[in-house]
């Protein structure tokens, strides 16, 4: 790309998601006039992700309205969009990297911010027609299509993306099934309460769920799904199989430029990488922190790395260590979640169950750990600041809804 | 289309155009509305598009829901009468010329 300001090569960003975008826009608010290079792969401008398995699957929101930032937008603040390029290989010794389309591009900096992919099905017949993972924008086009002819959907997966899905679908008035391996939903992120919670709203809405059903083949005819081959040699018949089993960040690009990679390009807080001039944000991220790698697969872990990874670039140390948070919503249920619950030993429910509006307590050796809130997004908005300021709140108070909470961060 | 203006804390106004059936917030982003963050993408899950909507504009807009309700408590500038997250603000005919001033900060 042309004209450095000076003697300034730039800072180039790959990657052109929330964490990507996000990098680019703080080193302007930063203060950075330099030239900035923002290099997606996708064709489409920065677009929200978290819509896709939801609003965007039963038509509820166009494909315009998911755009984070247009590219006129992106024009105005003198960041330069590369969209359906990929990014073929980085020289950190000569400081360049090589595109796709033959093109070179010096960097001063350089963001990693390259995300993650959906994990494949391990199985026989994954690549058969009808058979569909969702990450992009485009995935939820072929989700969206083939939900309009589809009658029987299987959803291989009981984790966040497989049941919004398959609260999306029923919407849509498809039969659903869910083949959850564990032996509750969600169990990789919370709590029985709120697996059995979720089990028994998506059952209410017609949902078949199957729970510690190990998917051994997908099957079809003709090139086309046909079922769903459980372990105990039961067939589900479908003719859309959406699999949600997780992600892999794209470490691929960083390990070949020899940058530590460990489950993801290995960052400290500050999102600075093995190389002074190289930093990482989001998915393809692993953080190094007092318990380990830390990796999070979340909006708010792209924004605040993202806003880290300026921040460093620019030689400025700003740590993200806040509580991480995540989201869900099925049907008319929120979920918000704060903290990680890993590792507790005691679980405290403040609300009602019943009444779908509760907030599960995870202590682990004394101290609170993580809320999930369900239709209580006020316990959810407090639980950030309790957790960020280390108040110390009891089991004791949190059944007690006298105890007004928000009293300790007053 | 409907006209939208935003004033940012600092004064500024930029008014874009938002087709009909878009959030006030999808609007904002998209033109690169600077005091909008939006992290949640419009799941009412963040408060980080929070808005003070003009007065005569207020009773044009359907109440906000009991979840809007409670991040509305939460959000990072202070709540006012007139405070709306623009995320659940949907764009119609009747709010042609809306008016909303942005907060100092959303987080």
């Amino acid at each position: 790309m042309g004209a450095a300001a000076g003697t300034d090569t730039g800072m180039v960003v790959i990657g052109a998601g929330q964490a990507g975008l996000q990098v680019a826009e703080s080193l302007r608010a930063e203060g950075y006039e330099g030239p900035v290079t923002l290099i997606g792969d996708e064709p489409h401008a920065p677009y929200h992700r978290p819509p896709l398995s939801k609003a965007m699957l039963c038509g509820e929101a166009g494909e315009e309205q998911l755009t984070i930032r247009g590219p006129e937008a992106l024009e105005r603040k003198g960041i330069a969009l590369v969209t359906g390029v990929a990014v073929e290989s980085v020289d950190r010794a000569a400081r360049r990297v090589r595109l796709d389309d033959g093109r070179v591009l010096a960097y001063r900096g350089l963001a990693f911010a390259t995300g993650s992919r959906a994990r494949p099905l391990p199985v026989s017949g994954a690549d058969l027609d009808g058979v569909l993972a969702l990450r992009t924008l485009d995935d939820a086009r072929r989700i969206a299509a083939a939900l309009e002819g589809a009658e029987r959907v299987v959803v291989i997966g009981g984790g966040f993306i497989g049941l919004e899905v398959a609260a999306a679908a029923r919407k849509c008035g498809r039969a659903v099934t869910v083949l959850e391996a564990a032996d509750r939903l969600l169990a990789r992120v919370a709590a029985p309460p709120v697996s059995e919670f979720f089990a028994t709203l998506h059952a209410e809405h017609d949902v078949v769920l199957e729970l510690g059903a190990a998917v051994t083949a997908v099957e079809g005819a003709s090139g086309r799904v046909s079922g769903v081959r459980t372990a105990d040699g039961r067939l589900h018949p479908a003719d859309l199989v959406v699999a949600g089993i997780g992600i892999l960040p794209n470490t691929e690009l960083a390990e070949a430029c020899g940058l530590t990679c460990d489950r993801g390009i290995v960052v400290d807080a500050c999102a600075r990488t093995s190389d002074p001039l190289v930093v990482a944000a989001g998915d393809c991220t692993a953080r190094r922190g007092g318990d380990g790698l830390l990796r999070l697969e979340s909006v708010q872990n792209a924004v605040e790395q993202g806003k880290s990874a300026a921040a460093a670039l620019l030689g400025k140390e700003r740590p993200f260590t806040a509580a991480p948070w995540f989201w869900s919503d099925q049907y008319d249920v929120k979920l918000q979640m704060v903290g990680l619950s890993a590792g507790h030993d005691r679980v405290v429910v403040r609300g009602s169950v019943a009444e779908r509006r509760f907030s599960v307590f995870y202590f682990r050796d004394g101290a609170l750990v993580a809320i999930d809130s369900v239709n209580r997004a006020p316990d959810h908005m407090l639980g950030r600041k309790l957790l960020d300021r280390a108040v110390v709140v009891t089991p004791e108070q949190v059944v007690d809804e006298g105890f007004a909470l928000a009293t300790l961060v007053r | 289309m409907a006209k939208v203006t935003f004033i940012e804390h600092g004064g500024a106004a930029q008014t874009v155009d938002i087709p009909e059936g878009w959030t006030v917030m999808q609007g904002a982003v998209r033109n690169g509305v600077e005091g909008i963050e939006a992290e949640c993408g419009g799941s009412c899950a963040c408060a980080t598009c929070h808005c003070y909507v003009e007065e005569e504009f207020l009773d044009r807009l359907a109440p906000p829901s009991q979840t809007e309700e409670e991040m509305l408590d939460s959000t990072a500038s202070e709540r006012r009468t007139n405070s709306r997250l623009s995320c659940q603000i949907k764009v119609t005919a009747a709010l042609d010329g809306l008016v909303v001033r942005l907060p100092e900060a959303q987080s």
